[in-house]
């Protein structure tokens, strides 16, 4: 017998029982769509947090200084005075494979334009800053290279500050006060949202580096050394290098402590891609659970079909029909069960998958694995839980079938 | 004259408890071509047990039958279907059609399982239909016919395949006397045709039709009349 003539029995038999057949397919539906909805959801977070951490500029590493020990006393991390400007720029010049590299010193300070003020982090930081973060300056320009050698008095503020100390006016060329000293703001930031962590990105003034350290913090060191690899491969590697020229610069020798630690955002982007795929792989599970009750569905309703259709079967092998016969029309009933059932799954489960993104505001992502992946295995199900009771149907005695009522 | 059913010493034995009944208690019996044979007895004398081994359905427990000079008596499932479905139409007390379907489907469906085309299936159905004189009706559904319609749609599905052996099993039990005349006229027809007919029946005038009449009773065959004979046309 044809394959074709198969399917078109089961085809006859399917529309036979309409309701039947689309409650059955339901079943595979909600299945499908639940996993394709939920791991889009899945992914849409993972995109996010990925994104914002990228926000941060790719491929950075941090040299931030160590804990200060004086006399076996250590204190908190950060509070050494070694890490120099002169450290940022050997790295600069000795270490390959690097773009852009980035001293900054910070502090919180007291900003008041008028009768209004705000409390915000001052940073002092190089023209390159700009390019390791990602920054984009909306309206005037950015520190330049002049600004730090002649340590002048600007500053770039962010839009939170802005909108705080300025409302809706541009406060471009206006003058605040820092420290009650008069900084004159020559750009603005355009907004970069919270951070991954929750901080606020956009409540920040960025001034010169050495205006920064000699004006205002009266320091000769500084707080970090942002450091953006060329290639995410190299960032062992590099990371490697400058703790040897540091160590080298700082003249620590042997198996003693470094008075430096250089962090590397890529672990922490693993960390959160971890994180985020174990979620996307809980929320698949739990709505695969959804698609194997509905393969469960498919079997039920398969094992009805064939007591009822006893007789139909016995008819059939009386005129000749073969154990493969019989096995055929009923498995291919429940494949055919399983193929529209997830090819409607897969239509629903986008479907929902967009309306999450427009009613919910979730970011969700939809990606041909999932698509793919749960419409094989809703056919898989139709196959596996089909050949039970389609063997069932096979081995029928066609004499015990026909007496059948 | 060629013999095309060679049954010898056939026993169908049943297990019941620890009892072994006997359905069929040693059957010798040869049917030639063109024979048209009735089969009667009481109920549970054995008979339909003999049909459906007579009808590949099933196989004997000992004995041994020749179907067209081939041993049958221990051919797997699927060469009996295959058997059943080249040489043996069969025609029901209770028509047995699937009612989903056409008439004329319903004819087509042992060319489905013979591997025959869709287009030669509907010609060669539509050929059956006709010759029984329902080929207005091919594309009604069963339940849209009477009786007599049903059971003439049957024997068409049972001639579709040009099987030798036609094997009907109470077939006019369920028909008013108008339809049993039809149908036992095809009957006739079919044997004038030369082919082998095999019917069970309990109704001593439908088994008079019959050139030759065997009497089952316990599982042995304990009267065969007319064995041999060719009867004209009624």
């Amino acid at each position: 017998m044809l394959f074709n003539e198969s399917v078109r029995i089961a085809l006859t038999a399917l529309l036979a029982n309409k309701l039947r057949s689309a409650l059955t397919m339901l079943g595979i539906i909600i299945g499908v769509g639940a996993v394709i909805a939920m791991v889009s959801v899945g992914m849409g977070v993972r995109q996010k947090v990925t994104n914002s951490i990228a926000s941060l500029g790719s491929n950075m590493l941090i040299v931030s200084p160590g804990s200060a020990n004086s006399g076996g006393v250590r204190s908190a991390a950060g509070s050494n005075v070694k890490l120099k400007l002169e450290d940022s720029d050997a790295i600069k010049s000795k270490i390959k494979n690097i773009d852009y590299v980035s001293p900054t010193v910070s502090s919180s300070y007291q900003i008041v334009n008028g009768n209004q003020n705000w409390n915000s982090t001052v940073q002092g930081v190089t023209p390159e800053y700009m390019a390791i973060r990602s920054l984009v300056v909306s309206t005037g320009s950015f520190i330049t290279q002049n600004d730090i050698n002649t340590r002048n008095r600007v500053a770039v503020i962010g839009t939170t500050v802005a909108t705080n100390l300025f409302g809706t006016s541009n406060p471009v060329g206006k003058t605040i006060r820092v420290n009650n000293s008069p900084y004159k703001i020559i750009g603005i930031l355009e907004s970069k949202g919270q951070s991954s962590m929750g901080q606020d990105q956009d409540d920040v003034v960025i001034v010169p580096l050495t205006t920064a350290q000699e004006r205002l913090l009266g320091i000769t060191y500084v707080k970090s050394i942002n450091i953006q690899v060329s290639n995410a491969n190299q960032m062992d590697q590099v990371q490697n290098e400058i703790e040897t020229l540091l160590r080298q610069r700082h003249r620590i020798f042997g198996d003693k402590e470094d008075d430096f630690s250089v962090r590397n955002l890529t672990s922490l982007m693993q960390t959160m891609n971890e994180t985020t795929t174990m979620l996307t792989l809980f929320l698949g599970s739990i709505a695969a659970i959804s698609l194997i009750v509905g393969g469960i569905g498919i079997m039920n309703i398969m094992m009805v079909s064939v007591t009822e259709r006893t007789r139909e079967i016995g008819i059939r092998k009386a005129l000749g029909a073969t154990f493969k016969n019989i096995m055929m029309q009923f498995l291919i009933e429940s494949v055919v069960i399983g193929v529209i059932g997830g090819l409607l799954g897969v239509g629903f489960g986008c479907a929902v998958s967009l309306a999450i993104a427009k009613i919910g505001g979730f970011n969700t992502v939809i990606t041909a694995a999932p698509i793919l992946i749960s419409f094989g295995v809703s056919v898989g199900i139709g196959l596996f839980f089909g050949i039970y009771p389609a063997r069932k149907a096979a081995l029928l005695d066609p004499i015990e079938a026909l007496r059948y009522e | 004259m060629k013999i095309t059913i060679q049954l010898s010493g056939i026993k169908k034995l049943y297990q019941i408890g620890d009892q072994e009944v006997a359905a069929l208690d040693g059957i010798d019996l040869n049917i030639q071509a063109g024979e048209f044979v009735a089969i009667m007895g009481p109920s549970g004398s054995g008979k339909s047990t003999l049909m459906n081994i007579l009808g590949c359905l099933d196989r004997p427990t000992i004995g041994s039958y020749k179907l067209d000079g081939e041993e049958v008596a221990r051919l797997t499932d699927d060469a009996l279907a295959q058997t059943r479905n080249k040489k043996i139409g069969f025609v029901f007390q209770n028509f047995n059609l699937l009612s989903r379907i056409s008439a004329l489907d319903n004819v087509a469906l042992p060319l489905v399982y013979a591997g025959v085309g869709r287009k030669e299936r509907s010609t060669r159905a539509m050929q059956v239909l006709e010759a029984v004189g329902l080929g207005p009706r091919a594309y009604h559904q069963p339940n849209e016919l009477s009786g007599g319609q049903r059971q003439r749609v049957a024997i068409a599905r049972a001639l579709v395949n040009d099987p030798h052996i036609i094997m009907a099993d109470e077939p006019t039990g369920n028909l008013d006397t108008r339809s049993t005349h039809e149908i036992m006229e095809i009957f006739q027809n079919l044997h004038n045709e030369n082919r082998t007919i095999i019917l069970v029946t309990h109704e001593p005038d439908i088994a008079a039709c019959a050139s030759r009449q065997l009497l089952v009773r316990d599982g042995r065959i304990t009267r065969d009349e007319g064995k041999g004979v060719k009867m004209d046309v009624v």
